[in-house]
């Protein structure tokens, strides 16, 4: 008869089974029998953050860097609702997260308790499922599932709320090895005869693109994708969350595409015959208006995870539904495995038609600048860095101008809010990044707007000794707002000037790191290696760039793909 | 267009308001909703009648079966189907009244549940537009009171949703 454990141990052992070796978190009344646990056994460490938004971020930012199921602890009320954002933010982007949560007394759940929310129906909306633990018994095999759930079919966070009886009432732990659920079979294997179908309208192809998003990345199949691009000789371009799934230094890559995507790439997305679309989704920032993205003929293959991502926003004429690794592989065989080669003839002319749009060299800026401009930090950051960093940013311009001149060649290395575009997840995702690899280099790409959003978490960084470097792009403005007001309404600069700043040296250096603050282009570069050279400091970088630049090429809010404003 | 949405789903707390979550958040119509345990109690079955272009309705049954606990879905539109809602209507009835009530539930088919001297409890059971049509036919100052179920469906013959 094996010994009795407390809801608190049970929950440390689950941790442990998995294979959890880092967690995230705030403690309070509500999880401090599970703390009391953490502190008896060394197997998983506990990072402390100083909000709990944070949290759940540098869990997100483990998870997007490593692979592994990011896990974040809170406590009741309001250390849920500080991670509400967190979650949301992991939800939008696919990431496998577990949240466990504390939850007052079950026999006071319903009765306003201190420190009471309903978690389970705040959080419903923004993770992929949750639970309510009420019964001891029942919590190995939620944890279990929750594990499962989050890492499997197209992942997504899930919360585990305890109330704190359940996590001192005893029973007996046995974590069951598999768990298999009735109702939740995602689907891996795509259908072979659409896979056939798939293969023989890219052999038809005369002006193709492949368009490769988010679910590259999250199903590890960036080395599949560029054998496929590369035994086709098609152009390939990727979405925000896409980056890295194919080589940006390669000549088939045509850059991310949407929004601020390059001429190259949102032209021939408008103008193709075939579009293979590849875990991603047809987002609004990504093919703008689709009225007018449907005003041209192309036909469209949808390989997707989600089958509620095929045809949301535009008809697709192929969908293939499954894990984007094993379809790949499939379609990657049959293409082998035949004769029929693309006509090659059309597509030497389809690259000839490309090479013109690549001309209009739409990522140009003024080189020669006497104030720093922003693009050239980033130019000088990717060269420093070898293209070899892991880069996290937050959210705006700067997150725009790391994703058009950072080469990201290999996955997993740029980490960015991209569906709920939160500011302030730059930091505390770094830090998640650097636990995850601590050997890495780790550098946040920031701006004096968004940095100010989770800034307490120096003091963690500190704690830690995490050596991030921060890249904060200061002009003094929220720079996307900005620019909004500006192309779209009269210059009027409502409320978007970043008053009463503070000195950022100073504040690093309080918090125990090196400031620097950076104010003539010809200083950039020395910066930047100097920072690279202290492994072991956490460097913040202020620097002073140019209030007036704006993010181009843009596609406006409800325009068409081709009709990108253009610098 | 109208469509009538079949789910077996796993009987949790909270696998109701999950449901009920997503069409508000989605911004999808609900008509009616109904839900009750089956003959295995582990599982509930619900019939959500909805208004939406086939790309909606299409989303819709797609966005409900991510829905973890859901276990099965149909939309019972693309086959054939019976679907019946019950309703009771409490009307007035007096005097000559009296007599002309009974005659229209007759002819509807219902009953007369509950009586008093200046009413009538009515139980009536058809399609959602039967019971419309019944309503229009009484005299609408009479009508007190009305409570409906929502439409129940079921497909005919030997099209089962079963786990």
């Amino acid at each position: 008869m094996s010994v009795e454990l407390t809801g608190a141990e049970i929950t440390i052992r689950c941790l442990q089974e998995e294979g959890v070796r880092c967690i995230f978190g705030y403690p309070g009344g509500a999880v401090l029998f599970i703390y009391d646990e953490l502190f008896k056994q060394d197997k998983v460490r506990h990072i402390l953050v100083r909000h709990e938004q944070a949290a759940v971020h540098a869990a997100d930012g483990y998870a997007r860097s490593s692979n592994n199921v990011g896990v974040a602890l809170v406590t009741s009320g309001p250390g849920v609702t500080n991670a509400v954002t967190g979650i949301a933010t992991a939800y939008m982007d696919s990431i496998p997260m577990v949240i466990i949560s504390g939850q007052v007394p079950t026999s006071a759940i319903g009765l306003d308790a201190f420190q009471e929310v309903d978690t389970v129906g705040i959080t419903r909306p923004c993770v992929k499922h949750n639970f309510l633990v009420k019964d001891v018994t029942e919590l190995a095999q939620t944890i279990k599932k929750a594990f499962y759930i989050a890492s499997t079919g197209r992942p997504g966070p899930v919360l585990v709320d305890i109330p704190k009886d359940v996590s001192q009432q005893k029973t007996k732990f046995v974590y069951p090895d598999k768990i298999t659920m009735r109702s939740y079979n995602p689907v891996v294997k795509g259908h072979s005869r659409q896979i056939k179908k798939a293969a023989e309208l890219i052999l038809s192809a005369k002006r193709p693109v492949i368009y490769a998003g988010g679910g590259v990345i999250l199903s590890d199949a960036a080395p599949q994708l560029t054998e496929l691009v590369q035994m086709l000789n098609f152009p390939c371009t990727n979405t925000l969350m896409g980056l890295g799934g194919y080589p940006a230094t390669d000549k088939q890559s045509l850059g991310m595409l949407g929004m601020h995507g390059t001429y190259e790439a949102n032209m021939a997305m408008q103008y193709c015959d075939v579009l293979v679309a590849v875990g991603a989704r047809f987002d609004d920032r990504v093919i703008g208006n689709p009225k007018h993205f449907s005003n041209e003929n192309r036909k469209i293959i949808h390989i997707d995870i989600d089958p509620s991502s095929i045809s949301k926003r535009v008809k697709v004429d192929v969908p293939i539904v499954g894990d984007v690794l094993d379809v790949l592989k499939e379609l990657i065989k049959l293409l082998k495995a035949g004769k029929e080669r693309p006509d090659q003839a059309a597509l030497k002319e389809w690259w000839k038609q490309i090479e013109l749009w690549r001309e209009r060299d739409c990522l140009k800026y003024d080189r020669e600048s006497k104030i720093i401009k922003p693009q050239m930090v980033i130019e000088k950051l990717f060269n420093i860095t070898k293209g070899d960093a892991f880069i996290t940013s937050d959210v705006g311009q700067h997150q725009m101008w790391a994703a058009q001149f950072y080469k990201f060649d290999k996955p997993r290395r740029w980490i960015n809010s991209g569906g709920l575009g939160t500011m302030g997840f730059g930091m505390p995702a770094a830090m998640g990044v650097q636990l995850a690899n601590p050997k890495g280099k780790v550098a946040c790409i920031t701006g004096e707007a968004s940095i100010q959003m989770c800034i307490q978490e120096l003091s963690t960084c500190k704690q830690y000794k995490l050596p991030l470097k921060i890249v904060n792009l200061n002009n003094r403005y929220m720079g996307m707002v900005r620019q909004w007001q500006e192309f779209f309404h009269g210059n009027r600069y409502a409320e978007s000037y970043m008053n009463a700043l503070p000195d950022f040296v100073k504040l690093a250096e309080s918090y125990g790191h090196i400031g620097m603050k950076i104010e003539r282009p010809e200083d950039v570069e020395g910066a930047l290696k100097e920072a690279f050279k202290l492994k072991d400091q956490l460097v913040f970088m202020d620097f002073i760039t140019d209030q007036t630049e704006n993010v181009f090429p843009m596609v406006p809010g409800g325009k068409g793909l081709s009709e990108m404003i253009l610098v | 267009m109208r469509h009538i949405i079949s789910l077996l789903m796993e009987n949790e707390a909270g696998a109701l308001s999950r449901v009920a979550g997503l069409f508000s958040a989605r911004g999808y119509n609900i008509e009616s909703l109904s839900v009750a345990p089956t003959e295995d109690p582990t599982l509930s079955r619900m019939t959500v009648v909805t208004i939406g272009s086939d790309e909606v309705v299409e989303q819709v049954t797609k966005q409900l079966n991510k829905l973890i606990e859901v276990v099965k879905i149909i939309d019972l539109n693309e086959g054939n189907h019976i679907e019946r809602e019950l309703m009771l209507v409490k009307v007035r009835a007096i005097g000559s009244d009296r007599e002309e009530v009974k005659r229209l539930v007759e002819i509807f088919r219902g009953c007369i549940i509950d009586v008093t001297d200046k009413s009538y409890t009515i139980e009536l059971t058809g399609t959602s537009s039967k019971l419309d049509a019944f309503l229009e036919a009484v005299e609408r100052s009479a009508v007190l009171e009305t409570v409906r179920t929502g439409a129940s469906g079921i497909g005919r013959g030997e099209w089962i949703l079963k786990v």
